[in-house]
């Protein structure tokens, strides 16, 4: 399964980042043979569509599962139209994230917080 | 003679500065282009007769034709369109109606339909007119643009922009004969009145001060126009009482007489400065 984790970092020791369209990184992982991927998110500050573009990335790259913090609607709206299931990570390295997905110890996401929420870089958190 | 009233700063009295400007001019028309925020008519209370709708074209892709090449989203310079296993999503809300997917399309499968953004509502005398952008939506300018199409130009207009130097308030204030920069004494109104001054410089709009909420003697509004050899229009004074009144919706020149003078004697030094 390949996964998709939100990383502050380029590499699977960086840190989970909250925000799924305006994260730093997206660090994707082979779960069986742990080879992973590093993509710098140019989309971070779009003024717009920054979600639509990194699920249009997901998509492209066959990813089958992403985990971040939070996740705009329009992101949402493409994962679901295509069947990326989107958990939600906790504080921790990309690779923590990853053995907890396997273990079946993250929650799915099934809604979103709106749009432009990670623009302050996540900050306006609850 | 078209006056704009802008400010830089927000919450410096723009409105407060136009309605009064608008109730004073005789056959005056007055143009709210604060369409996220329309408040002027609170003020002004207008009779609504004509209401039109602004709309934009955006995206819709016949499936019949589409074979999901990706070319739309590619080209698209907005993120508004994906394209997943086959299938096009078109986010319209992100949408800058640029036309760039329908042209880009080999299969002609992208049709543009019309999307409504807001409206521009009309007094049934024509001397109040607004616009209202629907909450969410991007951009206000083209409800701006469909207000300055329906300008009564023998009629004074006396458009009161939006806050801040973004497109909206470029759309509003050019061709505009002077412009008003209203601000107040604090390090925010000149900091955001200096950002103005250069939106002035580069347009090339005969403009002045006002500085509202002043207090006797000189400012450090006062000093950088001295500096910049800015004209300071004039000054009005803070007071409880307009403040009051303005929260109630009244006209600060119905209740304080030193508004309804110096309001008067910024028209007249408005008329000798402006283009017209």
């Amino acid at each position: 399964m390949k996964v998709c984790v939100t990383a502050t970092g380029n590499s699977v020791e960086s840190p989970l980042d909250p925000r799924f369209g305006r994260a730093a990184f997206f660090v994707l992982v082979d779960t069986d043979s742990m080879e992973f991927e590093c993509i710098r998110n140019d989309a971070a500050f779009t003024g717009g569509g920054a979600g639509v573009t990194a699920s249009q990335l997901m998509v492209d790259k066959g990813v089958d599962a992403v985990v971040t913090g939070n996740i705009g609607p329009n992101a949402m709206n493409v994962l679901k139209a295509v069947g990326i299931g989107v958990y939600r990570g906790v504080n921790g390295s990309v690779k923590e994230n990853v053995e907890r997905l396997k273990k079946g110890l993250l929650d799915k996401i099934e809604d979103s917080v709106p749009p432009h929420y990670g623009k302050g870089f996540g900050w306006r958190q609850v | 003679m078209k006056i704009a009233v802008l400010s830089g700063k927000g919450g410096t009295g723009k409105t407060a500065v136009s309605v009064s400007l608008a109730a004073l001019i005789p056959g005056s028309q007055y143009v709210d282009c604060d369409v996220e925020e329309p408040n002027g008519y609170i003020f002004l209370r207008p009779r609504i007769g004509k209401s039109i709708s602004v709309e934009l074209l955006v995206p819709t892709v016949d499936v019949q034709k589409c074979t999901g090449c990706g070319l739309c989203a590619r080209v698209c310079q907005f993120n508004a369109i994906a394209v997943v296993r086959g299938k096009v999503l078109v986010f319209p809300e992100i949408c800058h109606y640029c036309g760039a997917c329908t042209i880009a399309c080999p299969e002609g499968a992208i049709k543009e339909v019309p999307r409504q953004i807001g409206v521009v509502e009309i007094s049934q005398d024509g001397a109040f007119i607004h616009g209202r952008l629907n909450t969410g939506e991007s951009t206000g300018v083209p409800i701006v643009d469909e207000l300055k199409r329906n300008l009564k130009e023998d009629a004074h207009p006396i458009l009161d922009c939006p806050p801040g130097v973004s497109c909206s308030v470029v759309h509003a204030i050019e061709g505009c004969d002077y412009c008003i920069l209203v601000t107040e004494p604090t390090p925010f109104g000149l900091y955001d009145l200096e950002i103005a001054v250069k939106l002035m410089e580069r347009m090339g709009i005969p403009f002045g001060v006002v500085t509202n909420k002043a207090s006797e003697g000189v400012d450090l509004i006062d000093e950088f126009c001295e500096k910049r050899g800015i004209d300071v229009l004039v000054k009005l004074p803070f007071s409880v009482e307009v403040a009051k009144a303005y929260s109630q919706g009244i006209l600060p020149i119905d209740v304080d007489d030193e508004w309804r003078a110096r309001l008067a004697l910024l028209y007249e030094k408005v008329k000798r400065g402006s283009n017209k």
